[in-house]
């Protein structure tokens, strides 16, 4: 392919997702507004639009339209610059995830990905844990007890827990023989016994039990959201945000869910394998569909747990962390090296 | 001829060095924590052009995203403030800064003297993570294991030193916590 189609290709798929993304971040808030307000007996929002469908948009607008606060005590610099972590790194994981495989397009050979790095996992690893710096400087810089408060608690319970969510992926790596999400999704073609899907979440049951606990943490959702705990800590590191800047975090938080239940789609449940029929114009949507429905159910149960589940405490959430799922994730890698070495 | 791994190579080299210049000159600690997360970047970046993902992405976890993180929280905790800039030790004057023009002149001088022979075409050396997981477990076994005992006693050391006193020849008291 020669270079400037590379760099057309590149910047038409990142625009596309980057879109794809972001509507997808507004609609997850409207999905968990209607789920939650269904399952407490409420009707959730029913007045911009038919089922409140235009609300995402309406919040959008009075986001933009707000007074934009600074308080006056503030470190200015990271206080401006948090909420841009926080959404740049979200945002940047997105462009390793493929989502497909490649398409034919003008004779040239698409890949289904902003770009294809053999070690795609570990790159989105790295930019998630920088993505911690956006919580932890929006609550020291607002130079407020109850954001330092959520900040400390989001860096102690981030760190803590990518311990064993990069852990609790190594057996899936071990069965894979790869760091590419392509060679992973491709490893888990097929079926057992001709019925059931080749899917890693079989054998891997452990690790994805360890996986989904540990990325609950990291995203800072319920019943692991410490770091802003409403109850304890008003509203905890973006005590202080308000306007834009507070719709930042909020879509970084969300954005980063997608990141995990995407990754939860390629790395356990087979990624955009699935029944392939009907035309071919069909046969070429359908991974994608496939993938889409997958990310879909995970979104759902972000929003099931959270209406389900209370809060933890602090001190139960760190001893869940170091003292069960870390021993539990060490157990399953140290089953799964010996099952394939055997 | 310039190409575009040059251009790179520069780009990422002037960033670790504004970093590691910004880390010395700003008086408040959480800015010198983040240009020093500058600089990692910048490292990690480096490596990716000489073709070692593996290192590069291990040097933004290990590094940037888990050491540097402890490195705030613990500035953030002890909520440390501006520092005071003072005029210089005496100590650095009479034997830092000769000594560091000297140790860089040494530098100098070996790289000028051995320029020919430092040259390596990008990818020729192992970077992908299954040469380098191969050539930890075979050729560099016994280093490795050395290595991560090192550190297991390092982190026992830490847990001694952190722990509570305890009463002489007794058990160590059982922490009251929240029931």
């Amino acid at each position: 392919m020669p270079f400037g189609v590379y760099i057309l290709a590149s910047v038409i798929k990142s625009a596309i997702i980057l879109l794809v993304l972001l509507t997808a971040v507004a609609y997850t808030v409207w999905l968990e507004r209607k789920v939650v307000g269904h399952m407490q007996n409420r009707w959730g929002p029913t007045r911009v639009g038919p089922f409140g469908l235009l609300q995402p948009a309406a919040d959008g607008l009075k986001f933009l339209f707000k007074e934009d606060l600074t308080p006056p005590h503030v470190y200015k610099p990271l206080f401006l610059a948090a909420p841009l972590i926080a959404v740049i790194f979200a945002l940047t994981s997105i462009a390793v995830i493929p989502f497909g495989n490649s398409i034919q397009l003008f004779g040239y050979d698409i890949p289904l990905q902003i770009t294809d790095v053999n070690t795609g996992l570990l790159v989105i690893l790295g930019v998630t844990s920088i993505g911690v710096y956006g919580v932890a400087l929006a609550g020291w810089s607002s130079n407020n007890k109850y954001s330092l408060l959520g900040g400390l608690r989001a860096s102690a319970q981030m760190v803590s827990y990518e311990v064993s969510l990069g852990l609790s992926l190594v057996g899936v790596l071990i069965m894979a023989g790869s760091f590419s999400l392509r060679d992973i999704v491709a490893a888990q073609r097929g079926h057992f016994w001709g019925f059931i899907p080749h899917w890693n979440v079989i054998p891997q049951f452990i690790g994805f039990f360890c996986y989904i606990m540990a990325a609950y943490a990291e995203t800072n959702r319920i019943p692991f959201d410490l770091p802003e705990a409403e109850t304890e800590l008003v509203a905890g590191y973006h005590t202080e945000y308000s306007a834009m800047k507070f719709a930042m975090f909020f879509m970084a938080e969300y954005a980063n869910m997608i990141t995990v239940a995407c990754l939860a789609t390629l790395l356990f449940f087979g990624g955009w394998n699935g029944p392939i029929f009907g035309p071919p114009l069909l046969q070429a949507l359908l991974p994608v569909v496939w993938f889409a429905a997958k990310v879909f159910v995970f979104l759902f149960l972000y929003i099931w747990v959270r209406g389900t589940l209370p809060r933890f405490r602090y001190d139960q959430l760190m001893a869940f962390g170091w003292k069960f799922l870390l021993p539990l994730a060490l157990v399953n890698l140290i089953g799964t090296a010996i099952a394939i070495a055997w | 001829m310039i190409s575009i791994h040059l251009i790179l190579f520069l780009m990422f080299g002037a960033v670790a060095v504004a970093g590691a210049v910004n880390l010395l000159a700003q008086t408040h600690p959480i800015n010198s924590a983040l240009s020093l997360i500058a600089v990692m970047a910048a490292l990690a970046g480096e490596y990716l052009l000489l073709g070692a993902e593996f290192v590069a992405a291990v040097q933004v976890i290990v590094y940037a995203g888990a050491i540097m993180v402890l490195f705030v929280f613990t500035i953030m905790l002890l909520n440390a403030g501006e520092e005071e800039r003072t005029k210089g030790s005496r100590v650095a004057v009479l034997f830092g800064v000769p000594g560091m023009l000297l140790g860089s002149l040494l530098v100098a001088w070996v790289v000028l003297r051995h320029s020919g022979t430092g040259a390596v075409a990008v990818g020729a050396e192992p970077g992908a993570p299954k040469t380098i997981g191969a050539l930890l477990f075979h050729e560099f076994l016994l280093p490795f294991e050395i290595t991560s005992i090192l550190i297991l006693i390092a982190i026992m050391g830490a847990v001694v030193l952190a722990s509570k006193p305890t009463p002489a020849g007794g058990v160590p008291q059982k922490v009251q916590g929240p029931r």
